[in-house]
């Protein structure tokens, strides 16, 4: 096979160089593209969210008050909402890994399924985030 | 490279609005892209009132509505006027497609606006510069590859080897997957984009085709095939019912199936 042609641009008249023609300014969005970006930015939001992990244990090991004051940050309603956050990203991108795997085997290309699919993938990150939040305040009682 | 906003020569400022004629019985504005080279302005939106119950019932007829009879400096390609030729792909209310079989009536929204693809270089108004384009498609050698001396008639292929071409040859190369897809936006320098691929998979399940090794070679790469991140756009957009995203993952596929 050839590689592309490096000269692969028109020589053009023009007085000044050619404008880009807008993109993400007038692009009217299908779920898949959120679905994609989403992914993306929940993978983000994880590493992130990996900190906050590493904070709680790292407070634990320093013994009760530095842990009292990290159950304070993270028992905030700041806190909870960021908990909320990225409990909605670990399973958002659980069921978009899901989701990948299978257009890695060849299957759920059709625009219809792939639309289904993902509204089913944010309907799972929300729903499960629910379903953990409400069984953390039962089990606390 | 990533860059989410439009370069400063690119920045579209509000343009001149054509009124309907008097007497029109039903209006609908399009606000079109314009871009004059022989000036130093930057490009602008231009609103049409269009008397749409005096022209036909699809975009194109009213682009041609608009160049007849409003304001005849508009230019665009087109050519068949049924999805045949590929030449009036725009973005049309924020989707790419075919202005000849897509209806005006079925983009949603008050105004109808209407762009040239997205993310290439403006030759003029809705002419957008496809280089780059075709030469990816050229460098995917879109020709059948032979070793075997060439047969006394042709090059035969039983039917059950035919239908593997089938979603895959009718693409006539309009652009609008490949200039719908973020990863070609971002990198169309190296990403060969969907439209090249589709076509390098139409060439790699054609049965008379006998340099599937070399094809795959080629595009054996983390930028011409891997950039491809099933955003699926391409298979959304594409005005043919065609699927480039599942042309990719087929290819992906037999990339492994030659290691494994």
């Amino acid at each position: 096979m050839s590689q592309v042609k490096a000269d692969a641009k028109a020589p053009t008249g023009a007085r000044r160089a050619a404008p880009m023609s807008p993109h993400l300014q007038i692009w009217r969005w299908h779920v898949t593209m959120a679905a994609s970006i989403a992914t993306r930015a929940t993978g983000v939001a994880l590493y992130v969210g990996l900190l906050i992990v590493v904070g709680g244990a790292l407070t634990l090991a320093l013994g009760p008050s530095a842990y009292g004051t990290f159950m304070t940050v993270m028992g905030s309603p700041l806190g909870l909402l960021v908990l909320f956050g990225l409990a909605v990203s670990i399973f958002y991108h659980l069921a978009a890994g899901l989701r990948h795997l299978a257009f890695d085997s060849g299957k759920g290309f059709l625009p219809a399924t792939a639309n289904a699919t993902a509204w089913a993938s944010f309907a799972f990150g929300i729903v499960a985030a629910i379903a953990v939040f409400i069984g953390a305040f039962m089990i606390k009682g | 490279m990533v860059e989410f906003a439009l370069p400063k020569n690119s920045k579209i400022t509000k343009g001149k609005h054509h009124a309907a004629p008097e007497g029109a019985k039903q209006v609908k504005t399009f606000k079109v892209y314009r871009y004059d080279p022989e000036t130093d302005e930057n490009p602008r939106w231009d609103t049409y009132d269009v008397a749409v119950d005096q022209c036909g019932p699809m975009v194109l007829d009213a682009v041609l509505h608009i160049k007849n009879t409003m304001d005849p400096t508009l230019a665009f390609r087109r050519s068949c006027r049924e999805g045949v030729c590929g030449s009036c792909a725009f973005n049309i209310g924020g989707r790419n497609t075919l202005a000849c079989t897509h209806a005006w009536k079925d983009i949603p929204g008050k105004e109808i606006s209407i762009s040239p693809l997205p993310h290439m270089p403006v030759v003029k108004d809705l002419v957008p510069d496809l280089t780059l384009f075709f030469a990816q498609y050229e460098s995917i050698e879109p020709w059948l590859h032979t070793d075997t001396p060439e047969p006394q008639k042709e090059w035969v292929q039983s039917p059950q080897d035919r239908v593997k071409i089938d979603g895959l040859y009718e693409c006539i190369l309009c652009a609008c997957c490949s200039t719908s897809c973020p990863s070609y936006w971002w990198n169309q320098e190296k990403y060969l984009g969907p439209a090249a691929l589709l076509q390098a998979y139409r060439w790699l399940a054609d049965s008379r085709d006998e340099s599937t090794g070399e094809r795959l070679d080629y595009l054996e790469d983390p930028f011409k095939l891997y950039r491809c991140h099933t955003i699926m756009n391409c298979a959304q957009v594409c005005p043919k019912g065609l699927n480039p995203a599942k042309a990719i993952a087929s290819i992906k596929a037999m990339l492994v199936d030659r290691v494994v």
